[in-house]
Parts: structure tokens; C-alpha cells; sequence
């Protein structure tokens, strides 16, 4: 007799465990089956810097959040409803996170008393009474996998292996999922292994089944699908969007991508991306240092290509020096900052947004960069295609400003056509640009009137042979210069020359359905799908806010000003101690208020919805 | 026009002979009179029309000191960097412009100090540089303070009572990292600078010449015996391959059995023994025990041409072939192909 089915509009599941249980595996999967099944979807993993922390201690936790719905999704969700706790470790870990009434799913046979003294529990939280506000199911995950693998020649140890492949079977069944793409990517996987291969695929079937059959569940829920725009989707991570993005402006524009990096968490998979794809004659290369990747790739803009470093905060601190080469020779770049918590080494694996002021500022001398800043973990791709657009027009270096929960964070994907990205034309100069008495001579510093850009200009090219370099240069024919109006002149000219580009970007992002909200929240970065969360939950409540969102953050849109003194209150929440909010104040003399949170996790809507009310509330 | 260089085989060739005079730039040369610069860049504009390449496919990439502001005064491509930098971005240009004759210029506390590191790595990964270096053992552009190459004790403005540190021997730290090409050569010997540069053109892969230059303000004459025509010969070690090393009047390079590397007088007993220069042998080690013959302090026994010079895959070719072996392999890239190597679904 078939279960009772329950219609949910929305669900966000958290699948905890050792490092070593395949937690991320299975989060995968079960996206990949909600992806398939037609649910919009946003998802953050949440792992330890460790590679192999010891077993079952609660810094070797390793978890997957996934949030799916009926509906558009912005976020990888606040509390989550259910909680799959591998160890009592992962229960730990996770309990402060859940809602009450949370369904808690825990493997009964992990919780043993060495393993729950091992993480400080006394009692045996299944017995003692303290998860009484929640909805808790034991379930002896481990001997039931290993119960349903008798059959194959196994040992405990390898059957046991397959008990997230049990937990994902029974998950599906309880969220009515395919397991169609779950069996595909098995079968991709051990594909030269029949027989752990035959016993994965037993034990989701058996972890289905399980939940069919139990008394343990007397219903199981159904998520309709959402009705996003038509076309083709994929499921993507902010770091791999970033590298296709880049591979996308290597083949607009027709230039070679080269890429300048070295090792750096939560940049890392850039880098490993891009290594994989060299038959778009990407070439990576892996340098000495942080210095190395940037300095390797300014040589490879001087000779013409699509020049990237990637790294994280860290990295950007190391590479200052050559940026600010980068801004004097005005070679285009493309910096990418994968931020983290800081300072130091501070939080590798744990997200942030507190290196905006360090990009603005954080070289000597006045020494402007543009900065554009990715929004959501697919919108990562757009942004650096705008970042690489924004560097070969205007010839500078130009930030992207991605985080870790972005980098690592998915979510759908509608694929982009190439012929509707922006065209990117690289303008290479061919012959000489200027006139003395008639003579035709090369001025490397000469401007185009419109854009302020010098011309870019490729070794090889004859006739154009030329010396460039970090002393200050002559106004048009790049000469040192020590020349002291020259130098105000010239420093006046690379900061006009970035102020302009924010004549030809679009306006600021605002959603304010009544228009007449009179507070305006204001984000950047990956606060975005926080903001619009907390956004349309008050309008559901009737409280008129606006939601302004900053792509562009050096220069601000063209309309900033306008946009801001249009609203009587300005809130901006940020993952540092109120940067953006800095910048704005002195910028605009905006009173702005500042929500801020620095605690390696992204914005909980709720944080923002209580600091709206709170606003509002105090007129 | 000269002869062709294979290292240069992917340099478009000039279609006619080009002359120093070509390579001079408008710019006023502003080193001090006097300094060993001088002449190395004269030298250099004298000898690049050899290499036969087009003047607009030659780089010359520097870091930041007297010796970095080269690349203003030759009328080629240029960068004038930041400290220490120049090998990481010459790494970018040589490695993506196959086409280009790349050199780096630098001094002793460009490459050795600040910028040791960048120097190890491209030496050890074996780019297409030519790197020159220009060891005068002082900080000029800061005004005199001791280098990285700086005997022990030097008095110094930042060292009044005698610097501390050892020094580097820049060919000995070259060796050891295994740079395919090393040499050594003198500011002021005109003739041997040039045969140097040429070798080091003609070698496929890195090749640093440490030249030995004079800072005749911060420190006049220190290569004084090396460069003296009265006393130089009693001092210099002119390696030639193939040939004995030979010193001075009557004295010429021994090695203990398996050990170090000696200079003795020439007997009739011990004249069979004479160490004969082999630099294309794999193993850097005799190499490297030729570098350490020479005292820091008083230059005895200084070895000058080339230590080193053999064959290694090149980082740049390699690099260039392994993106055409993808691509034979998997194809051209086709971005279409690339959105979709996930699972993806239809949303009609």
C-alpha cells in the first residue's frame, strides 16, 4: 500500500557526516536528482580546512545544505528541516542550526558511547530527552547497508562504505526523487568496478525501499517543479562558472587565456578547472608564488593575451606591488579574489566578504582598479565576462570579487549563448598613432578621447618597438617623466579614464515592486540571495523594502547617487564590519546604517529580516 | 648576416642585416660616467643584429636597480618592471610569444636578494631567457648598501661596522638549481663579453651570464684584478670546452679523485692531470665544484666563460606542445560542448 504523499512548497536538507562518509557525494546527488526533476535550487557545502581530521571529532565534519522549492530559490536556506547526522559528531555540529520540529535523521548504530564521549556528549542525546522539540528517527544506517549487502562478497568494512548510498536511496524515497541520475553517475563511477558498483546500487535501492516499507515514516512529501525561464540547464559552482566565463572571453574575444596562479583555497578549483580544458589553448601555469602568478601574467598581457591570476585575500596582499605595475603600465588583467575570512591566514575554508576595501585601496599611490562583483554561483560566469570586457576596453587591471560560499555554493544554470554575451575586441594597434611634422610616430600613452585607454600594443608589431615601465610616464609618448604637473596630469587621467567606465554599465540593480518603499537595502557581492530572500518575505507581510544590489564597485552605476537619495534609509548588510558602507557614506554623505556579520557563513535571511524590522520600527 | 641561431628558430629572421646604431633609443643614457654599464650596453647593441631576428620579436624585460633601466636604452620591445620581478613576467611573455627573443636584465640584488625566488624557478623549469646579470656585489640606485653577492665585512652605509651576511656566488646558486646554461663574464673585456652573449644566445632553454661590473661610485674596483691587464691573468681561469684550464703563467686546475678542484703549479709529473672544461656534461656537480674554486675575498683562481650548456626540454615548447596534444586528442574546444559535459535538463 502506497503512503500518503504531502505537498511542500520548499525544503532545505542538511547532510552531515565524518569527512570520510561521502556527505558531499550524496548532497551532489540529491541535486542532481532535484536539478533533474525540475526544483529550483541553491546549495552550500560546509567542509573542514583539514584533509583527514581525525574520525569522528567534531572539526572533521563535513556537511551539504541544500535548499529546493516549488519557486525560485536565492539562497542556500536559513534553518534547515531536516538534518541526515551521519555520527554524533555531525548531529553536534549541526543541532544549533535546526528549526524546531526539524526531521532529524541519525545513524542510531554511530552512536556509541566512545564516539559520543569522543564529542562531549554524556547522555545519549536519542535518550535523554534533548531533542525532544524534534521530529527524531534512529535509524541503524550502517548494519541496515550492510544487512542489505549480505549478498555480495564484501567485507563490514566495504559494505559499510555504501551507507550513504542507503541514506541517499531512503531520502529520495522520502522526497519523492529519481534516482535515475544517482544510478548514472554510479555506474560513470565504478564502471571498472562491477561488483562495488552492483552493491551501491543495492543499497540506494535498499535505503528506497527501506523508506517504503518502514513505520518509521507514514508519509513522504512532494515538491513541485518550479517554472524557471524555458531552455537548457545545467547545475554549476561559482568557481567552475568563473573558469568558463573566462574561457567564454577567451573565445569572444579571440585571445589566448592565460592564467597565473598559485595554489590558494577556496581559488584553487580555477585553476584545476582551466588545466583541463587546454584544447581551447588555455594555458595555465603554476607559479613560484603569488608575485609569480601575477607577474607571469602582466608577460602575458604585454604579449596580447587574456591575462587572469586567481587567488584569495592572501594572495591579493602578496600581489599589491605588481597590480599597482599593472595599473601604471595599463595592461589588462583580470585579478580574481575568491575571498575568505581574514586576516592572515584567518578562515581558508570559510566565507567572507571583508577584501573590498584591501581592492579598493590597497596599494601605494593612487592607483585605481575597477571591481566587479559576482552576485550568485551562476552569475559568477556574467561577471567575468564583465571583468574581462571592462580590462581589454579600458586597459587595466580589473578585480572580480567572488567568496567562498559563491565558489563553492551551485545552483541551476541556464546556459548562455555565446552570440548574446558581449562582444570583446582586443583593438591590438598596428601602426603608429601620432604626428610630428609630418612624421608618423608611435605614442604609447596617447588616449582614445572617449574611453581614456591607451592603446594596446603587441610585441612583434613592427615598427611599434617601445619601452614600458612603473616610473612615472609623459602624457602621449610614455617617456619617463619626472616631470611634477606631468605626473598630476597623469594620475588625474587613469582615475578619469576608471571613474568613466560607469558611463556605459547599467544603472543599479533596485526591486522595489510598490516604488515607494522607503527603505532601501543595499548588497554586493553574495549578499544578493540573502537580501531578496528577506526582501519577499516582508512583502508577503505588507512591509514596503526595496532591494538595491552594487555589481560594479569601482566606479559605482552612473545613478548610485540618485538612487540612494531617492530612500529616506539606506541599510547595508555585509559579510565584513561595513565596508561598502564606508565607501558610500564618504562617497555620497549617505547615512547609511550597517548590518554586518563576519562569522565565516553567509547572511541567514532572518538576520535581515530582523534588522529591517528593527529599522523600520524605529522610523 | 651572421650565423642562425636555433635557438631562435621560431623568431621571424630580419630581411636585411641590422646594425647597433638601429638598436639605440632617443632616450639621454643616464648612468653614472664611469660605470660598468656603459659597456655592457654597448656590447649588447653591437651584437644583437647577429642574432638575425627581427628588431620588433626582441624583449628585453628588467626588475628595478642601475642595471634595470636597460631595456629605455635599446630599441627593441621593453619592459622596465618592479624589483625582482622580471623573470616571472619574462616566464609570461616567452611562454605565450614563442616568437619573441626574450632577455632579462638584472643586478645582484634584483636577481639574488628580492628576487631570488622568481630566479631559481625559471632557471629550474629551464624558460627560453636569456638573462643577464649584472653583479657590481653593491646597491647602487639605493646609494651603497652591501648586496646579497657582498664579501663578509663589507663596510657599507647600512653596514658601518661590517655586514654580516655570506654571500651568494651567483653561478654557484645557478648550478644548483640546475640551470641548463651558466657563464661569467667581465664588464670591461669587450671581446669575451660578446662571445659569452653569443653562446648564450645560440643555447635553447634558460641561460644566465653573471657579468662582473664595476660601481665606480659605491664600489670602484671591485674586480679590480680580474680586470687589470698587469695582473689579470694570475687570476682569471679562461674556460674553453674541450680545452685544459689553464692559469696565469704556469698553473692550471687539478681535482682530487672524487673531491674538490684545485689550482697547482704544472710539472712535468702532474701535467697529464690537468682538468680538461667539459661544459656539456649532464651532471652539474664538476660544474659546480669549477664555481667554488674562486675566493670571494681576493678573486684568486676566477673562472670566466661558460660553466654549463646543455640540452633539457624547453618549459615554453613543452608548454606549446602539450596544448596540441590536447587538442589532437580531444578536438578544438567547442564552448557548446563545454556548458553541456554536466548533466543538463530542458525546462520547455
Amino acid at each position: 500500500m502506497s503512503k500518503q504523499v504531502v505537498t511542500l512548497d520548499q525544503v532545505i536538507i542538511r547532510f552531515a557526516g565524518d569527512s570520510g562518509d561521502g556527505m558531499q557525494l550524496t548532497g551532489d546527488q540529491f541535486t542532481a536528482e532535484t536539478a533533474a526533476y525540475g526544483n529550483d535550487l541553491s546549495t552550500m557545502p560546509d567542509y573542514p580546512a583539514e584533509i583527514r581530521a581525525p574520525q569522528g571529532t567534531l572539526h572533521g565534519v563535513s556537511s551539504f545544505q541544500l535548499h529546493f522549492a516549488d519557486h525560485e530559490v536565492l539562497t542556500p536556506g536559513d534553518s534547515p528541516n531536516v538534518l541526515v547526522a551521519m555520527n554524533p559528531a555531525a548531529l553536534k555540529a549541526n543541532i544549533g542550526l535546526m528549526a524546531p520540529g526539524a526531521l532529524l535523521i541519525l545513524n542510531s548504530d554511530e552512536f556509541t558511547k566512545r564516539n559520543l564521549e569522543k564529542v562531549g556528549y554524556w547522555a545519549n542525546p536519542l535518550e535523554d530527552g534533548s531533542l525532544s522539540k524534534f521530529d527524531v528517527h534512529a535509524i541503524a544506517l550502517t548494519s541496515q547497508t550492510v544487512d542489505a549487502l549480505k549478498e555480495f562478497e564484501l567485507t563490514r568494512k566495504e559494505a559499510e562504505r555504501s551507507k550513504n548510498m542507503y541514506a541517499l536511496g531512503l531520502l529520495s524515497w522520502l522526497y519523492s526523487r529519481p534516482t535515475d541520475s544517482a544510478r548514472q553517475f554510479l555506474q560513470k563511477k565504478f564502471a571498472k568496478k562491477p561488483e562495488v558498483l552492483a552493491a551501491n546500487l543495492a543499497a540506494l535501492e535498499a535505503g528506497w525501499s527501506f523508506g517504503e516499507t518502514t513505520e518509521i515514516f507514514s508519509v513522504h512529501y512532494e515538491i513541485k517543479p518550479s517554472s524557471p525561464k524555458p531552455g537548457t540547464y545545467r547545475y554549476i559552482t561559482g568557481n567552475i562558472a568563473t573558469a568558463y566565463g573566462l574561457i567564454a572571453a577567451s573565445v569572444k574575444s579571440g585571445l589566448p587565456l592565460f592564467l597565473g596562479s598559485y595554489p590558494i583555497t577556496p581559488a584553487t578549483d580555477i585553476l584545476h578547472e582551466l588545466a583541463k580544458h587546454k584544447n581551447f589553448g588555455v594555458r595555465t601555469f603554476q607559479a613560484e608564488d603569488e608575485i609569480a602568478g601575477i607577474g607571469s601574467a602582466i608577460g602575458a598581457a604585454y604579449g596580447g593575451m587574456l591575462a587572469v591570476t586567481t587567488t584569495s585575500g592572501p594572495g591579493i596582499a602578496l600581489k599589491s606591488e605588481a597590480i599597482g605595475l599593472a595599473v601604471a603600465l595599463e595592461l589588462p588583467v583580470i585579478i580574481i579574489d575568491v575571498q575568505r575570512g581574514g586576516p592572515s591566514t584567518g578562515l581558508p575554508t570559510k566565507t567572507e566578504q571583508a577584501d573590498l576595501l584591501q581592492v579598493m585601496f590597497g596599494r601605494n599611490g593612487e592607483s585605481p582598479v575597477p571591481i566587479v562583483a559576482a552576485q550568485s554561483p551562476a552569475d559568477c560566469f556574467n561577471a567575468a565576462v564583465e571583468a574581462a570586457r571592462i580590462a581589454v576596453k579600458y586597459r587595466t587591471p580589473v578585480f572580480l570579487l567572488t567568496d567562498g560560499a559563491l565558489a563553492n555554493g551551485a545552483e541551476p544554470w541556464l546556459l548562455p549563448k555565446l552570440e548574446e554575451l558581449p562582444g570583446i575586441d582586443p583593438d591590438f594597434l598596428l601602426e603608429p598613432n601620432h604626428e610630428i611634422d609630418g612624421v608618423q610616430v608611435l605614442w604609447p600613452f596617447k588616449r582614445d578621447p572617449e574611453t581614456l585607454a591607451r592603446p594596446w600594443i603587441r610585441p612583434g608589431t613592427p615598427g611599434l618597438e617601445h619601452r614600458i615601465g612603473g616610473i612615472e610616464k609623459a602624457d602621449g609618448t610614455g617617456n619617463i617623466s619626472y616631470e611634477a604637473n606631468n605626473h598630476d596630469l597623469m594620475v588625474r587621467l587613469r582615475a578619469a579614464k576608471v571613474a568613466g567606465i560607469a558611463r556605459e554599465v547599467p544603472n543599479m540593480f533596485i526591486d522595489d515592486p510598490t516604488g515607494d518603499a522607503e527603505l532601501l537595502v543595499l548588497g554586493w557581492g553574495s549578499t544578493y540571495g540573502p537580501i531578496g530572500a528577506a526582501c519577499e518575505v516582508l512583502r508577503k507581510e505588507g512591509v514596503k523594502v526595496a532591494q538595491g544590489h552594487l555589481r560594479l564597485l569601482n566606479p559605482f552605476p552612473a545613478d548610485t547617487e540618485q538612487v540612494l537619495k531617492r530612500y529616506k534609509q539606506v541599510l547595508i548588510p555585509e559579510m565584513n564590519l561595513g565596508q561598502l558602507s564606508l565607501l558610500i557614506r564618504g562617497k555620497y554623505l549617505v547615512d547609511a546604517m550597517s548590518l554586518t556579520k563576519v562569522a565565516g557563513q553567509p547572511f541567514k535571511s532572518t538576520e535581515i529580516i530582523d534588522a529591517i524590522k528593527g529599522v523600520i520600527s524605529n522610523g | 648576416m651572421a650565423e642562425s641561431f636555433a635557438s631562435l628558430a621560431l623568431v621571424p629572421k630580419a630581411t636585411e642585416p641590422l646594425t647597433a646604431k638601429q638598436f639605440k633609443t632617443d632616450q639621454e643614457v643616464r648612468w653614472c660616467p664611469g660605470c660598468g654599464d656603459y659597456a655592457i650596453l654597448a656590447a649588447v647593441q653591437a651584437f644583437l643584429p647577429e642574432l638575425g631576428v627581427k628588431r620588433e620579436n626582441i624583449a628585453i624585460i628588467s626588475g628595478i636597480g642601475c642595471s634595470s633601466r636597460f631595456p629605455y636604452y635599446v630599441d627593441t620591445y621593453g619592459m622596465h618592471s618592479i624589483h625582482g620581478r622580471a623573470p616571472a613576467i619574462a616566464t609570461g611573455l616567452s611562454t605565450t610569444r614563442p616568437d619573441m627573443s626574450v632577455w632579462v636584465v638584472t643586478g645582484d640584488g634584483d636577481a639574488l636578494s628580492i628576487g631570488g625566488n622568481h630566479l631559481i624557478h625559471a632557471m629550474r623549469r629551464n624558460v627560453n631567457l636569456k638573462i643577464l646579470l649584472f653583479n657590481n656585489r653593491i646597491y647602487g640606485l639605493t646609494k651603497g648598501q652591501y648586496s646579497p653577492t657582498s664579501e663578509e665585512g663589507k663596510i657599507t652605509k647600512s653596514t658601518p661596522y661590517g655586514s654580516l651576511d655570506h654571500p651568494f656566488n651567483p653561478v654557484s646558486v645557478a648550478l644548483g638549481v640546475e640551470c641548463t646554461f651558466v657563464a661569467r663574464t667581465i664588464d670591461s673585456d669587450r671581446k669575451h663579453l660578446t662571445e659569452t652573449l653569443r653562446a648564450a644566445a645560440a643555447h635553447e632553454g634558460t641561460a644566465i651570464v653573471e657579468i662582473l661590473q664595476n660601481c665606480d661610485i659605491f664600489n670602484d674596483g671591485a674586480w679590480a684584478p680580474l680586470k687589470d691587464p698587469q695582473q689579470r691573468d694570475e687570476y682569471l681561469i679562461r674556460l674553453e670546452h674541450g680545452q685544459p684550464m689553464l692559469l696565469g703563467s704556469n698553473r692550471a686546475v687539478f681535482r682530487e679523485p672524487e673531491g674538490p678542484m684545485y689550482v697547482a703549479e704544472i710539472t712535468p709529473e702532474n701535467e697529464a692531470d690537468i682538468v680538461i672544461h667539459d661544459a656539456h656534461t649532464d651532471d652539474p656537480s664538476t660544474a659546480f665544484r669549477l664555481s667554488r674554486l674562486s675566493d670571494p675575498v681576493v678573486l684568486s683562481n676566477t673562472p670566466i666563460g661558460v660553466f654549463r650548456d646543455v640540452q633539457r626540454p624547453v618549459f615554453d615548447r613543452q608548454m606549446a606542445e602539450q596544448i596540441d596534444e590536447v587538442t589532437r586528442k580531444l578536438g578544438p574546444g567547442e564552448f557548446d560542448r563545454l556548458l553541456r559535459s554536466a548533466d543538463t535538463w530542458e525546462i520547455k
